[in-house]
């Protein structure tokens, strides 16, 4: 075994802070993007474009911009970051759930849309039929609906993972790149890579990277075949 | 059941005006496409907002624009069997079965699992999932699934549409169990005169989005020419006969009526059935004289009630045989020709061929 295979454990905390962050901004932001996707597949309202247009902003601002614009909302000033620490003691700049935070917004347009298209494919007349059987609309949706989009679930959860997981821009510019704390593993690997001699531990945590992604990857397609096939053994 | 239907309903440029109260077992809504007849039903159903009207089953207001009554679907107790049998492909049978029995309050739980099950002839598919059954076997799951919620009303939408005649005649038996084992009433949607003829006891006709002939089954069939435009060939009488012997030994039952015997192709049911034939009206042939040496097996007396021609080269006659009343199709020329008249004595002439088995079942029992 070559020595320099080993993770320090400056390195294993950027890994294991990475994986952290990464859960949370998917687990923490999927029933809001369940709601907001279910919103734009299904109904018409007045603002539906402007909702639509700021779900997809991360996607196409540079990750810069979407850093700074949280950092001005979020931080220890910013309205909301003042309002969230005055009364639950919430505390986003400078700290992991900032992280968090910035890779949930970054990685919300492609959960959003994952979700969207599957919702768009329910066949609607099955939800009717439920609703004849006496099940209300939210029991509709609970016992009908969710099963079905089950598969599109899985698909953002794991494309916001990966997303969440490669997050750089808007991370270092709204929560800096403080080693134990917000030094993610592309912000520990951009670190190395700005001092002599650090080759290694950059190269390290790429394959560490590559190993997670290919992992989620072949993970996410497993699931996601196993639930297509109990759906439509049509 | 009392059903009361009053009701304005537009869908882009189609108009549907209904008006209609029936208290039948099986209320069949009889129309071509287009008529309104699902659209109909998805009003009862409560799948769709009249624009105008009222809805009223057993005296419950389901709807009522005025008053701005609109109980939705899932507080109908309304169940729906739709064409396409809409299982949910994410449930085992069983589980699709059980379905609208968790949502129903247990007091009003009637159905019986087992015996629904049973009637069905499902409990070999209970692990399945819906993808793997055939055509027929999820329609009776559908059925089973609507029944086992223990609805106040069941509404079919042409369940048989999709199927081809073998399963056809495999699900007709079950609802007609079901209408006469079960006492649920249905409302039942089809463009089939057979299936209306064979499972109805009242009908309502529609056409062009307006009830064009409504009542029970055998005073509204022989008029379902007139009500329904296009339906020349349709028009066609329902007669009750009491079966004497399932087979003569040529393969055919001899039966009878009150005024005469008839023999049609072999029918399964003991003698002593109360069975129901639909006879078409293109069918039967008016002699003035007993015909002598001819191959028709049946020959009837009756007597005209009434002759109906239009500007067309053909007349409708109507019969009575014995207080059954048959229809026959005939040319204006023959009527003219034969000086058919109200209150002329005559033959009815039917070929026992002819008979649809799919237009013959067992009566409905009468309650």
């Amino acid at each position: 075994m070559s020595w320099w295979l080993e993770l320090s454990p400056a390195e294993w905390d950027a890994v294991r802070l990475s994986i952290r962050v990464s859960i949370w901004a998917t687990v923490a932001s999927l029933p809001l993007g369940i709601a907001v996707a279910w919103v734009l597949a299904r109904k018409e309202f007045w603002g539906k474009a402007a909702l639509n247009g700021l779900v997809h902003l991360p996607l196409i601002l540079p990750p810069v911009v979407t850093g700074y614009l949280l950092l001005l909302t979020f931080g220890r000033r910013g309205p909301v970051g003042a309002l969230l620490e005055q009364h639950l003691g919430i505390v986003f700049s400078f700290r992991w759930t900032g992280a968090a935070l910035a890779c949930a917004v970054m990685a919300f347009p492609l959960m959003v849309r994952a979700i969207r298209l599957s919702i768009e494919a329910v066949d609607r007349r099955l939800e009717a039929a439920a609703g004849t059987l006496g099940a209300s609309p939210p029991l509709v949706f609970a016992t009908v609906t969710l099963p079905l989009i089950a598969p599109g679930i899985i698909t953002g959860m794991i494309l916001a993972f990966a997303k969440a997981m490669g997050e750089f821009g808007a991370t270092i510019t709204f929560v800096s790149n403080i080693p134990g704390e917000t030094q993610t593993l592309p912000s520990a690997i951009y670190t190395f890579t700005q001092v002599p001699g650090g080759n290694a531990g950059a190269m390290r945590l790429t394959l560490v990277s590559i190993v997670i992604a290919m992992a989620a990857l072949v993970a996410s397609e497993a699931l996601a075949r196993r639930v297509a096939r109990r759906l439509d053994v049509a | 059941m009392t059903l009361e239907v009053d009701i304005v309903h537009r869908l882009g440029a189609f108009r549907l005006e209904a008006r209609f109260e029936s208290d039948g077992r099986l209320v069949a809504l009889f129309g071509h496409s287009g008529s309104g007849k699902t659209s109909l039903i998805n009003l009862i159903g409560g799948l769709a907002r009249p624009d105008e009207g009222r809805i009223v089953v057993d005296g419950r207001v389901l709807a009522d624009v005025e008053a701005g009554i609109f109980v939705p679907a899932h507080k109908r107790r309304i169940g729906y069997v739709f064409q396409d049998a809409r299982l949910f492909p994410h449930l085992t049978v069983s589980q699709n079965l059980r379905y609208g029995r968790f949502f129903t309050p247990v007091a009003e739980r009637y159905a019986d699992f087992d015996a629904v099950v049973g009637l069905l002839g499902v409990k070999h598919l209970l692990d399945r999932r819906p993808g793997l059954l055939s055509g027929g076997e999820k329609q009776r799951v559908a059925i089973g699934r609507a029944l086992i919620a223990s609805p106040r009303l069941i509404l079919m939408d042409e369940p048989l549409a999709s199927l081809d005649e073998a399963r056809k005649a495999e699900i007709l038996p079950f609802i007609e169990r079901l209408r006469d084992e079960t006492g649920i009433p249905m409302v039942y949607v089809s463009h089939s005169v057979a299936e209306v003829a064979r499972l109805a006891t009242h009908v309502v006709a529609l056409s062009g989005g307006r009830v064009a002939a409504r009542g029970p089954a055998g005073s509204v069939l022989p008029r379902l020419d007139r009500a329904v435009a296009g339906d020349r060939d349709e028009a066609s009488a329902l007669i009750e006969l009491e079966m004497v012997a399932p087979d003569d030994g040529y393969g055919l039952s001899l039966l009878r009526s009150a005024a005469g015997e008839w023999r049609l192709p072999r029918v399964d049911a003991p003698a002593g059935a109360r069975l129901r034939v639909r006879v078409r009206a293109r069918d039967v042939m008016v002699a003035t004289h007993r015909p002598q040496g001819i191959s028709a097996l049946n020959v009837l007396g009756a007597r005209i009630t009434a002759v109906a021609s239009d500007d067309g080269p053909q007349a409708l006659v109507r019969l009575d045989h014995g207080g059954d009343e048959l229809v026959a199709r005939v040319t204006r020329r023959s009527v003219e020709a034969l000086a058919l008249s109200p209150g002329r004595e005559v033959f009815a002439v039917v070929k026992a061929v002819t008979f649809d088995p799919a237009g013959t079942a067992a009566a409905p029992a009468a309650r």
